[in-house]
C-alpha cells in the first residue's frame, strides 16, 4: 500500500471508513513526515499533542457508528492568520508574536465540528501581504519543488504566497489540505507554485469571523489541497452562513463533491482576450491554449470574450487593499495584545511598537494606504480606484452573458528563487495579475495543476466562475483536472 | 503628486509608525515608485461608475438587540502586555 500520507483526502476518508487504518494511525503518519520535513519551515507551531488527542476522538466516534462526514479523522494545516485556540496565531508578523486567540475562527471551528484534526499552524506572508512567503517574521517557507534545468536549478524556490506554508506542506505531503486565505491571489498562486488546487470561494462563502483581517472587502478563505475532489471535499467543511459575520451569505452550503460529474459539455467557457499580455512567456500561452483545448475536447464551447479593464485590476488593487489594511491594522497599537515596545510617552509607544512589530512590505503598505485615504487624496485615490473596481466587477457582469466559466493562466510563471524580485515590489505585484480581477469582483476561481515548465516547475490554469457558481467551476475544474493528468510530484 | 520626506514624516505620524530622519528619502522613493505606477488608473473613464463598497449584492442584515456575550474578562485579558486587577495597564495618557 502506498504511503498513508500520498493518499488524497477522498482515498483516506473511503479507508478510514473502511477500517483499513485509524485517525491516530494516519495522524502519526503526517506527525512523523511533518519531522523529516522541518527544513521547508512550513509549520510555524506543529500541535502533535492536540492532533493525537482529536484522531482519537476521531476513532472514537467511527467506532461508535457516529463519524462525522468525509473530514472525519482528516489531518488539516491551517493557515496562520486563522485564530485557533490556545495555539499560536501570529499572521507571521512578530508584532503578534505569542498570540494565543481565547476563542475558535469560525471556519477552522466548522472543520472540527466536521471531524477534522488539526496538525499545526502554517507560515505566511506577514499579514498575507506578499506573494512569495519571503515576508514572514518566521522566515520563508521553502517550495519542496526544485528547477531541474535552467538558471533556478537546484536553487531554493518560494512557494508564492501569501499562502505558502498551506501550499508548501499540501505538495509535500505533510498535510492532508490546507485551509488558505486569498485576498488577491494568496491560494491560487501559491498552488500554481506547488503543483496543487487552490480554491478562492465567492467573497461572503467562507465566515470571515476570527480570521485576522487584511483588506476586508476582499479576504476569503478557502482550501489547499491536492485534487479537486478533496478541495470540493474542504469546502463544503470550510462554507456556511455565519451571523459574526456581516458579510456572510446566508445561503445552503451544496454537496459540492456531487457537483463533480465529469460532464461539461455545452458549458460555455470564456477566453478572455485581455488576458493575453506582453511579455507573458510562451509556454505560459502555450499551457492556457492547450486547457482550452482540453475543455473543448470534453465538449465544451469555447467563446472569446472582452474584460476590458483587466490591466487595471492590479494597480486598483494596490489602492483598496493597502487602504482597508492601514485601517485593519491600527488595532495593533501595544495596549491589548501582542508586542509593546516602551516609548517616552504614549505616543511614542505606538509608534515604536508598530515599527518594530511589523515587517518593511507591511509598513510599506500602511503607509500607501494611509496616504490615499488621507484628506486631500481620497477622491483622487481611493474613491477612483473603487469606482474602477465597479468597472472590473460590470466586466464580468457582461462577460457571463456569453459564457459559464472563464479559462485564463494563473500565474504569469513558475516559482522563482528565493531572494528574486525581493527589491522590487512591483515586479512582486505582477505575480498577481491573472489572479486579483476575480478577487475585485468578489468572484469564485480556483487554481489547477496543469502541466510542468521548461524547467520541470508546475503551472496552474485558473477557471472564474460567477458569484456561487462554485458547483459548475469545481465541475469544469474536475474535467480539466482529469485531462491534465498532473500526477507528478516534488 | 511625488510624495516629499516632510509628507512622509506627515504620513507616518498619521499610521504611528516611527520612521527614523534618515529612513524617509528612501521610503519616499519606494512609494513614489507605486504610486507612480497606480497613475495608470487616470486613463480609466469612470463618469457614472459608483464606488464600489460591497461586493456582494446584499441589504445589510441587523441583529436582535441583545447582549449575545460578556462576562469573559479572564479571557479578553489573557495576551495583555501589561495588566492589573483586572485592568489593561498603558502608559500615562493625560499628563
Amino acid at each position: 500500500m502506498a504511503a498513508l500520507t500520498d493518499l488524497t483526502i477522498a482515498e483516506a476518508g473511503a479507508a478510514l471508513e473502511k477500517g483499513d487504518f485509524t485517525a491516530r494511525e494516519l495522524t502519526d503518519a503526517y506527525l512523523s513526515a511533518m519531522e523529516t520535513a522541518r527544513g521547508l519551515n512550513a509549520y510555524i507551531e506543529e500541535t502533535p499533542e492536540r492532533a493525537q488527542a482529536m484522531a482519537d476522538a476521531s476513532d472514537a466516534r467511527r467506532a461508535g457508528g457516529k463519524a462525522e462526514g468525509p473530514l472525519d479523522g482528516i489531518p488539516l494545516a491551517i493557515k496562520d492568520l486563522f485564530c485557533t485556540e490556545g495555539a499560536l496565531s501570529t499572521a507571521g508578523s512578530h508584532i503578534l508574536e505569542g498570540f494565543r486567540p481565547t476563542y475558535e475562527s469560525t471556519v477552522t471551528q466548522n472543520l472540527w465540528d466536521a471531524g477534522a484534526v488539526m496538525l499545526g499552524k502554517v507560515n505566511m506572508d506577514e499579514f498575507a501581504m506578499g506573494s512569495a512567503n519571503i515576508t514572514s517574521h518566521y522566515g520563508p517557507t521553502l517550495n519542496p519543488w526544485k528547477a531541474s534545468s535552467g538558471d533556478n536549478a537546484g536553487k531554493d524556490l518560494v512557494p508564492g504566497g501569501s499562502s505558502g506554508g498551506s501550499a508548501a506542506a499540501v505538495a509535500a505531503r505533510i498535510a492532508a489540505g490546507a485551509t488558505g486565505t486569498d485576498t488577491g491571489g494568496s491560494i491560487r498562486q501559491p498552488g500554481a507554485f506547488c503543483g496543487i488546487v487552490g480554491l478562492k470561494p465567492t467573497y461572503g462563502r467562507c465566515s470571515r469571523w476570527g480570521v485576522i483581517a487584511f483588506a476586508s472587502s476582499l479576504d476569503q478563505a478557502g482550501p489547499i489541497a491536492r485534487s479537486v475532489e478533496d478541495s470540493a471535499i474542504m469546502l463544503g467543511g470550510m462554507a456556511g452562513f455565519d451571523p459574526k459575520d456581516s458579510t456572510s451569505v446566508d445561503l445552503p452550503v451544496p454537496d459540492y463533491a456531487a457537483a463533480l460529474t465529469g460532464d461539461i459539455r455545452g458549458l460555455r467557457v470564456g477566453v478572455p482576450a485581455e488576458y493575453r499580455m506582453d511579455g507573458t512567456p510562451p509556454e505560459i500561452e502555450a499551457l492556457w491554449q492547450q486547457g482550452v483545448a482540453w475543455l473543448r475536447d470534453a465538449g465544451a464551447e469555447i467563446v472569446d470574450i472582452s474584460l476590458p479593464h483587466t490591466k487595471y485590476a492590479l494597480p486598483a488593487y494596490y489602492i483598496v487593499a493597502p487602504a482597508e489594511a492601514s485601517s485593519n491594522l491600527a488595532r495593533y497599537d501595544g495596549m491589548r495584545y501582542g508586542l509593546r515596545v516602551e516609548g517616552e510617552d504614549l505616543t511614542d509607544t505606538y509608534e515604536r511598537t508598530r515599527a518594530e512589530g511589523f515587517g518593511h512590505e507591511v509598513q510599506r503598505r500602511v503607509m500607501i494606504g494611509t496616504y490615499v485615504l488621507s484628506a486631500g487624496y481620497y477622491d483622487a485615490y481611493y474613491l477612483k480606484a473603487q469606482r474602477v473596481r465597479t468597472r472590473i466587477a460590470d466586466d464580468f457582469k457582461a462577460a457571463w452573458d456569453s459564457c459559464d466559466v472563464i479559462l485564463t493562466p494563473t500565474t504569469p510563471s513558475a516559482a522563482f528563487a528565493l531572494g528574486e524580485k525581493q527589491d522590487d515590489p512591483i515586479a512582486m505585484y505582477l505575480n498577481d495579475i491573472f489572479t486579483v480581477p476575480a478577487s475585485m469582483a468578489g468572484l469564485p476561481a480556483i487554481s489547477v495543476p496543469a502541466g510542468l515548465s521548461a524547467d520541470g516547475l508546475p503551472l496552474g490554469l485558473h477557471l472564474i466562475a460567477p458569484a456561487f457558481g462554485e458547483e459548475t467551476l469545481l465541475r469544469a475544474a474536475h474535467v480539466l483536472e482529469g485531462a491534465a493528468g498532473f500526477d507528478v510530484q516534488p | 503628486m511625488a510624495l516629499d520626506t516632510d509628507t512622509v514624516r506627515r504620513i507616518a505620524k498619521l499610521a504611528r509608525l516611527h520612521v527614523e530622519e534618515d529612513a524617509l528619502a528612501p521610503l519616499a522613493d519606494e512609494l513614489n515608485n507605486i504610486l507612480g505606477w497606480v497613475e495608470q488608473l487616470d486613463e480609466v473613464d469612470t463618469e457614472g461608475a459608483e464606488p464600489m463598497t460591497s461586493v456582494v449584492e446584499m441589504v445589510q442584515r441587523l441583529r436582535v438587540d441583545v447582549v449575545t456575550d460578556g462576562h469573559v474578562q479572564d479571557k479578553v485579558l489573557a495576551n495583555a502586555p501589561a495588566e492589573a486587577d483586572g485592568f489593561f495597564v498603558v502608559p500615562r495618557v493625560i499628563e
